[in-house]
């Protein structure tokens, strides 16, 4: 038997992904772009309010990463952007949809409608479609008429207005009760129906606190505290509610 | 029959699972567990969480199981595997017990415990913290689920094992005082549930002594609810629809005295 040399040798096939001519075994990639870093995003829309809602916690497996990190990213005054899944994809989305309203305020001269913002995300969603940003989002705003929107996503981009909406670790929990909760028709259904919630601001926001802390109960992911922002006419409530931090 | 699992099914399964049918998910402790030697005796702790993926299955379950009255022990791993292999050589040793008039060894419990998980070759998935007090003296061991162990004067297991081994190293000494060792133990325990995922809820303390067991259970109970609703789902009465309706009064029966049938023991 040969001694192994004393030094490293560079074989191509020890290097990248194991080719199929030297390795009949079925091999996996050794590493992942992505990674689901948890938290639960909610957002209720009324008919002269609109509430948005994240946890804080970053996680990574059954490791904490930080407990104070924002999951909700401002586009204007009135529109925001809420994001859970992979915070890598979640940074290059913000960072790309921020770029696109400053250009769009530069030849329009105002910022984005949430009309406008959920129509691009969308289409950005889907133009990386077989390589897709690992991120479920929510997008939040007032319409012109002051009604409150949310406009929710899958990853790859198909998405729809609703009245109310939950991504993220914490959806499978919080989803249900909001539907029982908020009981608002598909905007879709004919003969049309309201489909906004007709919860007062005060029950409404009750109900999203509830839910916060009901999910953190069950959820290993939703943790910490719970960022809640309500956006009306007069303008932006922010409030930090404390949950486990366990 | 014989005893011992059965394998009737895994050809099946195998089959199965080559077609694509998943199989089933246990509920795991995702756990935080520790033992300690000290001065005169044994601490033994645990969180209360168990997790089935990334949802809490039980919030403030029993990690801590009996073995003998003199010994106890900490469970991770899967807890169908934990429970029943904890009852098993408790079991066995009452029995033991009964044929020798003795009380039970630490060594005797941990050599079961290995003997039956090394033949399971670690599919019973069960990682210890084994912790009693003999006629030789407090003894402390780890087994893990391949079957080796481990006697240490200070030990964790479970996904928070390294929050709490990092709390031991740099708290540990030899010869604490009880209120010492309780503390080091719940602080241990703590790092865990704060810093690791699959960990949470409540602290659990067993602390065994010559002749003298105190177990603690929710020793800390660490934080409620941090939020109540001001205004609670009420749901009205007849919010679900009675379809029928019976009633059986039984203030008609009469209870019927009468030689008792012995059960059937075959």
């Amino acid at each position: 038997m040969l001694a192994p040399p004393p030094f490293r040798l560079h074989t191509p096939a020890s290097v990248g992904p194991a080719n199929a001519s030297s390795d009949n075994t079925r091999s996996r990639p050794a590493w992942s772009p992505y990674d689901d870093n948890g938290g639960t995003c909610v957002a209720v829309a009324g008919s002269d309010y609109c509430i948005v809602a994240a946890s804080t916690r970053l996680s990574t497996g059954f490791s904490i990463l930080t407990r104070d990190c924002s999951k909700l990213f401002k586009i204007s005054e009135q529109v925001y952007i809420a994001s859970a899944g992979f915070q890598g994809d979640v940074r290059a989305l913000q960072k790309m949809l921020q770029t696109r309203n400053v250009m769009y305020e530069h030849i329009h001269r105002k910022p984005m409608s949430a009309s406008a913002l959920a129509q691009l995300l969308g289409n950005n969603l889907y133009y990386k479609r077989f390589f897709p940003y690992f991120t479920w989002n929510l997008c939040v705003g007032l319409d012109p008429e002051g009604k409150g929107s949310v406009y929710t996503y899958d990853p790859v981009g198909s998405f729809e207005r609703v009245g109310f909406s939950c991504q993220g670790s914490g959806k499978d929990l919080i989803q249900p009760v909001l539907d029982n909760q908020l009981k608002a028709a598909s905007p879709l259904v004919v003969p049309a129906k309201d489909w906004m919630s007709a919860l007062p601001l005060e029950q409404a926001q009750d109900l999203v606190r509830d839910a916060f802390v009901s999910a953190g109960e069950r959820d290993i992911y939703t943790g910490d505290s719970v960022e809640i922002l309500t956006i009306t006419k007069d303008g932006v409530n922010k409030e930090i509610l404390d949950l486990k931090k366990d | 029959m014989t005893a011992g699992f059965q394998f009737d099914l895994c050809k099946r399964n195998q089959l199965l699972e080559s077609k694509g049918v998943k199989g089933v998910s246990v509920t795991k402790t995702g756990t935080t567990i520790a033992g300690l030697v000290f001065k005169d005796g044994v601490v033994l702790g645990a969180d209360t969480r168990s997790t089935s993926g990334s949802t809490v299955a039980d919030k403030n379950c029993e990690k801590i199981h009996f073995i003998a009255p003199n010994i106890y022990c900490c469970g991770a791993g899967t807890a169908a595997d934990t429970e029943n292999v904890t009852g098993m050589i408790s079991s066995s040793l009452d029995l033991h017990r009964y044929a020798t008039g003795r009380e039970s060894r630490v060594v005797t419990a941990m050599t079961m415990l290995k003997s039956h998980l090394f033949r399971y070759q670690g599919h019973v998935s069960a990682a210890l913290v084994l912790g009693g007090v003999d006629f030789r003296g407090p003894h402390l061991f780890t087994v893990y689920p391949h079957g080796s162990t481990d006697s240490l004067p200070f030990c964790t297991m479970g996904s928070g094992s390294l929050n709490a081994m990092a709390v031991f190293e740099s708290g540990y000494k030899d010869n604490l005082t009880r209120e010492e060792a309780v503390e080091l133990v719940a602080n241990a325990i703590k790092a865990g549930i704060y810093n690791d995922l699959g960990s949470g809820s409540n602290v659990d303390i067993c602390v065994i002594t010559k002749g003298h067991v105190d177990y603690l259970r929710n020793h800390e109970y660490l934080q409620g609810k941090t939020y109540q609703r001001r205004q609670p789902v009420v749901y009205q009465k007849g919010t679900t629809a009675i379809t029928k309706e019976s009633l059986v009064s039984l203030s008609d029966l009469t209870i019927q005295d009468g030689d008792a049938t012995a059960m059937d023991t075959s």
